[in-house]
């Protein structure tokens, strides 16, 4: 077998869109994952029932079906209900609301680590249960999560290429064209998980260094 | 003299679990109450009780003028006026030491940040710690962040002052710094109850000494009376533990 990777080489602005619309599916993913993670704890902490049960519905669905089969559903669900969107746009809604059950999860496990007596301090000061949540408890508690999130993100990047399902406009839709069209699967696939790969790691030294600057603050 | 606080036939349960019997207690403004008993005796739930920390079951509680129910309005009205000092000092880790003075300044007495700096700034030279304004609490020591706690809690300039066992969770050298604030606080007039087994603390400043037992207040009296001649068993039984050891 001889590799030739010059049909690799020759498409190096396809993959860069490909790596682009691959970066701009994890991002706005992640994004609408963190709304909605954040909105669902606040609809937990307010302890009424019926809401509670729905966000844990949701998440319970959500965690325990296959994210293809959740993306084909609001493929062609979001028609039914008279709205159209593009493949991508699609995705993104489909990878916010995958990454939004974990998200919720994750998030609320950092909440309950943080001690009570804050809490408690807070109230004694005259601040209510909703600023004493945003300035007091939120902060500390993502600090406390922020390495679960990380690879909950880094996971939902790589979750990404199963997009390619539905057509959605991203790095391994671009590498299947490509292949498609010069036969070369080895080259093309090799030269992805590199991509992948190289993607991932920057990501993860990213977040780290986000990290860094927002929670700067000593911790006991 | 005026009444503080003012609590009527308070029953508090948790579960099955009777923690607070028909208390009653009256505090005059200025008065300085120091509550001691063994542990699980409902001395910290009943201060917990005072600023709503704690529901009751039945009884009355008002606070500076203002009568708690579970509405929103008594309740924020009452925090207002009422400062709060915990065992475990509760700063907030991710805020400097000025960022938790001014947070509830801000917030709820709604002063400018000129404002609110200004008087944070006043309160931590009265605790003597105003230079370590800019520092994180994680880089202060257990005494400091207490001294901060109390300056957080004075910031919103409070008619009385709850200490739930202060120096408790402190290691001994550090257990006077926090009380010659406290001491100094009181010399000023400020009305508190401390829950504290400092009896030092209690024989220099405290106008009354409570002790509590099974959720009731079992006797109560001046400190030389209380400490000299106390009346209940339970009370010499209690006495007799703490004191040995000092």
């Amino acid at each position: 077998m001889t590799l030739d990777f010059s049909v690799v080489t020759d498409a190096w602005q396809s993959l860069l869109f490909g790596t682009l619309g691959t970066l701009f599916l994890a991002f706005s993913g992640m994004i609408i994952a963190m709304v909605i993670g954040i909105a669902g704890v606040v609809i937990l902490r307010m302890q009424m029932w019926l809401p509670s049960l729905l966000v844990t519905a949701f998440v319970e669905v959500v965690r325990n079906t296959p994210f293809l089969v959740q993306i084909f559903f609001v493929f062609f669900a979001l028609p039914l209900a008279g709205i159209r969107l593009n493949p991508t746009m699609t995705a993104v809604i489909a990878l916010g609301v995958n990454g939004g059950a974990y998200a919720i999860e994750i998030i609320r496990g950092g909440v309950e680590s943080i001690p009570k007596g804050q809490t408690e301090a807070g109230l004694a000061l005259g601040l209510h249960k909703h600023e004493v949540f945003r300035l007091i408890v939120l902060t500390p508690a993502l600090r406390a999560i922020y390495p679960s999130l990380s690879s909950q993100f880094i996971l939902l990047t790589l979750t990404t290429a199963i997009c390619t399902s539905i057509s959605a406009y991203e790095l391994t839709s671009v590498g299947q064209r490509i292949e498609a069209e010069t036969f070369r699967s080895f080259e093309v696939y090799f030269t992805l998980t590199g991509i992948y790969l190289v993607i991932s790691l920057v990501t993860m030294w990213c977040l780290a260094a986000i990290g860094r600057w927002a929670f700067s603050y000593p911790q006991r | 003299m005026a009444s503080m606080i003012e609590m009527q036939h308070i029953e508090k349960y948790y579960g099955a679990f009777h923690a607070l019997k028909n208390i009653n207690l009256t505090v005059a403004k200025g008065e300085k109450i120091v509550l001691c008993g063994p542990s699980g005796s409902g001395k910290s739930t009943l201060i917990r009780c005072i600023n709503h920390l704690e529901t009751i079951k039945s009884g009355e509680i008002v606070v500076a003028g203002h009568r708690l129910n579970d509405s929103q309005k008594a309740v924020d009205a009452v925090r207002r006026e009422v400062g709060m000092v915990f065992q475990q000092f509760n700063l907030f880790p991710h805020k400097t030491v000025l960022e938790n003075c001014i947070l509830a300044p801000m917030r709820v007495r709604k002063l400018s940040r000129s404002e609110a700096e200004a008087t944070a700034r006043k309160y931590l030279e009265r605790v003597r710690i105003g230079d370590q304004a800019e520092k994180y609490p994680a880089q202060l020591s257990g005494g400091q962040q207490q001294r901060v706690a109390i300056a957080r809690a004075l910031c919103m300039e409070p008619k009385a002052m709850l200490f739930d066992e202060p120096t408790s969770a402190l290691d001994p050298e550090m257990v006077k710094e926090v009380l010659d604030t406290m001491v100094s606080l009181a010399r000023d007039g400020m009305t508190m109850i401390c829950v504290t087994h400092e009896m030092g603390f209690a024989r220099q400043v405290a106008d009354r000494v409570i002790f509590m037992a099974d959720g009731q207040i079992v006797e109560e009296n001046d400190p030389e009376s209380f400490f000299s001649a106390p009346k209940h068993e339970r009370t010499r039984a209690f006495l007799g533990e703490i004191l040995a050891h000092h």
